[in-house]
């Protein structure tokens, strides 16, 4: 067993496609750094970036799929799901071997992975662009904190971008620590190193004015909206997991 | 703002929400210029309550006073409850606010009648108006149409609404007639027809003129109260479907009576909500919307009422088991649509599948598909055919002990009026 390492990133799963083909690895698994487990019997291929060999498999893929099959792979991978690394190579060969159009050939076990795979990571990017609360500071920077199982944010910044394009925002992913900024211009990828104030802290001490107003107008609305007579918590928790409810105004636990 | 708004979105959120209409969709308005919102993706719910229903837009009355006293309602005259009316600011800043902190897609904005229709209706327009212009607002809004308004308030509200909606409530006129005496059926027809037709001119304009404004982009919806009143299923759906084809409305919503008064004409206070009628009518509703089913296939006359066990599919398929089993590698993908435990997005992945493979079993339990259910209406190779030789009744029978209702005894759907 061959174990291809690299960095996680889509350009570097695209190298690591590469060097498959290039050392014609056959029995492999393509596995992301922090993922590594010790595994004594196998030797490792550490993947390194060129952009010629990223430039290569992605132009492949591009011309050989759809737009909205390319961006299913795209979804897949950012699902980040242990394993979906073999699967989404297991879907390049099928695609690279063909001559004619595979992509919804939902018989092949990869094509019909990919595809289940990029439907969960789609879903919970819906539920991101619901559940994402903003939160009005004094300098009026609306900011949200989200944990989310896969790594949405990069799919959802075009959806908050169209629709608050006269505020700015910052949405930050607290599991992957890294964030979308907003600066009435343009959107920029950013790092923040949050003092232990801010997330310890007196929370009001950086909210604007209005800002504790209206989450409690938010939530007595959230209150007196519900039909008590229809009272129904496994739907609630089918549509609504618990997981996102710490991020959320109208769920969050009191103080 | 204080604690008076805070009051007052109490009250009216809480006379607003047995209005179920939730969607936020269907919408082409986009941001532009820069200003706030857009309205032209799918709909979200940016919630869930209690009660498992969404919250998409921020559903509130302008006021619950109300000159009427039609007794379903939950702001008629004779109904001792507290009052508040909203200001126009407090409407517009609430939506602003809410929306900008990603809490809603919009507003859902209906009022009790105070004085008349057309003062109403102008008072739902200004907000509306103020939102759109003032501040640029490309969210979504849904505008209730007040019978009895004038058409040019309507045509107003059509500039600045993405949907609007008169709920017909009483799926008769002898219902109406009972609950409510002073209102008419054609009260709420005549908006109705006259938006409808606005629309038609609109989308008529778009294709010849350079620039035409929208017009209720998302179109119309109403609404119809179960269980309150006597009326079938068949006349129900037969009502829904004539909104359909011959209204064009884009939604007709169904909802289960929460009993609100101790009228005698009404199911008394403590009576279940009729959940699993509800669900059996949407069931039915999407049927006739996605499926291609008519509404003849589904209920008739002679058996008026759907059945509570089965849903409306299954149904059919029991009362047509001489159109199955169907094969699913060559059946038409009307005809696989039609099998029960096979939903529109397995139908697809079927239809694109089989171009490749030879589907197998194996595929299909990949594919999502309720084998318990659509193995009895399948073949795959010919030799299936022995085990699907059952009758209607021991499908049904063998399908029930299978599963579990998700509803529980006290959802159930009898009336215990009348």
């Amino acid at each position: 067993m061959q174990i291809v390492e690299y960095d996680g990133t889509i350009e570097g799963f695209f190298c690591a496609v590469f060097n498959v083909y290039e050392y014609k690895f056959s029995n492999c698994s393509i596995v992301r750094q922090q993922y590594l487990e010790g595994n004594l019997f196998a030797s490792k291929h550490v993947v390194h970036f060129h952009p010629q060999h990223c430039y290569r498999v992605w132009k492949g893929l591009k011309s050989r799929l759809s737009p909205r099959a390319y961006k299913n792979f795209e979804r897949a991978f950012l699902s980040e799901t242990k394993g979906i690394e073999d699967i989404l190579l297991r879907y390049v060969h099928y695609v690279f071997s063909s001559t004619k159009s595979v992509e919804l050939d939902f018989s092949h076990e990869a094509v019909l992975a990919v595809n289940h795979a990029a439907k969960k990571v789609h879903r919970e990017a819906h539920r991101m662009e619901a559940f994402i609360r903003f939160h009005k500071t004094p300098d009026d920077l609306y900011y949200a904190t989200v944990d989310p199982d896969h790594n949405v944010l990069p799919l959802i910044i075009d959806h908050f971008k169209n629709r608050f394009a006269d505020q700015q925002w910052l949405i930050y992913d607290t599991a992957r620590k890294y964030g979308f900024h907003y600066d009435l211009q343009q959107v920029q990828r950013v790092k923040i190193q949050f003092s232990q104030e801010a997330i310890h802290g007196n929370a009001e001490a950086i909210y604007s004015e209005d800002e504790a107003m209206y989450q409690q107008l938010w939530q007595q609305y959230f209150t007196s909206v519900n039909i008590k007579a229809r009272k129904n918590l496994k739907l609630q928790l089918q549509h609504m997991p618990k997981r996102y409810w710490k991020n959320m105004v109208e769920t969050k636990p009191g103080p | 703002m204080n604690e008076r708004v805070l009051e007052k979105l109490a009250i009216l959120s809480d006379a607003a929400k047995y209005d179920v209409s939730c969607s936020s969709s269907g919408s082409k308005r986009k941001n532009v210029n820069k200003g706030l919102g857009d309205a032209s993706s799918s709909g979200i719910c940016h919630a869930y309550t209690e009660d498992g229903r969404c919250v998409s837009l921020l559903k509130i009355l302008l006021t619950n006073h109300c000159i009427f006293d039609f007794a379903y309602c939950v702001s008629r005259k004779s109904n001792d409850t507290k009052r508040a009316a909203f200001t126009v600011q407090e409407v517009v800043d609430l939506t602003i606010n809410f929306y900008r902190r990603n809490y809603i897609e919009g507003l859902f904005l209906s009022s009790g009648i105070f004085s008349s229709a057309d003062y109403t209706m102008e008072r739902l327009v200004a907000i509306a108006r103020k939102l759109r212009t003032e501040h640029k607002f490309n969210g979504y809004i849904h505008l209730k149409t007040i019978p009895g308004a004038s058409d040019e308030l309507l045509k107003e509200a059509g500039l600045y609404a993405d949907r609007m909606s008169v709920n017909l409530e009483m799926p008769t006129e002898s219902s109406l007639k009972l609950l409510a005496p002073d209102k008419n059926r054609d009260d709420m027809i005549k908006p109705m027809t006259f938006l409808k037709n606005e629309i038609i001119a609109n989308r008529h304009d778009k294709k010849t003129l350079v620039k035409t404004p929208l017009f209720v982009p998302a179109g119309q919806s109403t609404q119809m109260v179960i269980g309150a009143t006597p009326e079938n299923d068949w006349q129900i759906l037969k009502l829904s479907n004539a909104f359909y084809k011959q209204m064009n409305l884009k939604r007709v919503y169904y909802s289960g009576y929460v009993p609100i008064s101790n009228d005698n004409r009404l199911p008394a206070i403590g009576t279940p909500v009729p959940m699993l009628r509800e669900n059996r009518l949407y069931q039915a509703d999407w049927l006739m919307r996605f499926y291609g089913f008519s509404v003849d296939e589904i209920v008739t006359k002679e058996d008026p009422f759907l059945d509570m066990q089965i849903d409306p599919k299954l149904n059919w398929a029991l009362r047509n088991l001489d159109q199955f089993p169907v094969d699913i590698n060559r059946a038409d993908l009307e005809m696989i649509k039609r099998v029960p435990g096979i939903g529109l997005r397995s139908a697809h992945k079927i239809g694109e599948a089989r171009r490749f493979s030879f589907l197998t079993w194996e595929h299909l339990k990949k594919f999502n598909i309720v084998l318990s259910r659509a193995k009895f209406f399948l073949k795959i190779k010919s030799s299936d055919l022995d085990q699907k030789d059952y009758s209607a009744m021991q499908i049904k029978s063998m399908i029930l002990s299978g599963g579990h209702s998700k509803y529980s005894i006290n959802h159930s759907p009898q009336l215990t009026m009348f």
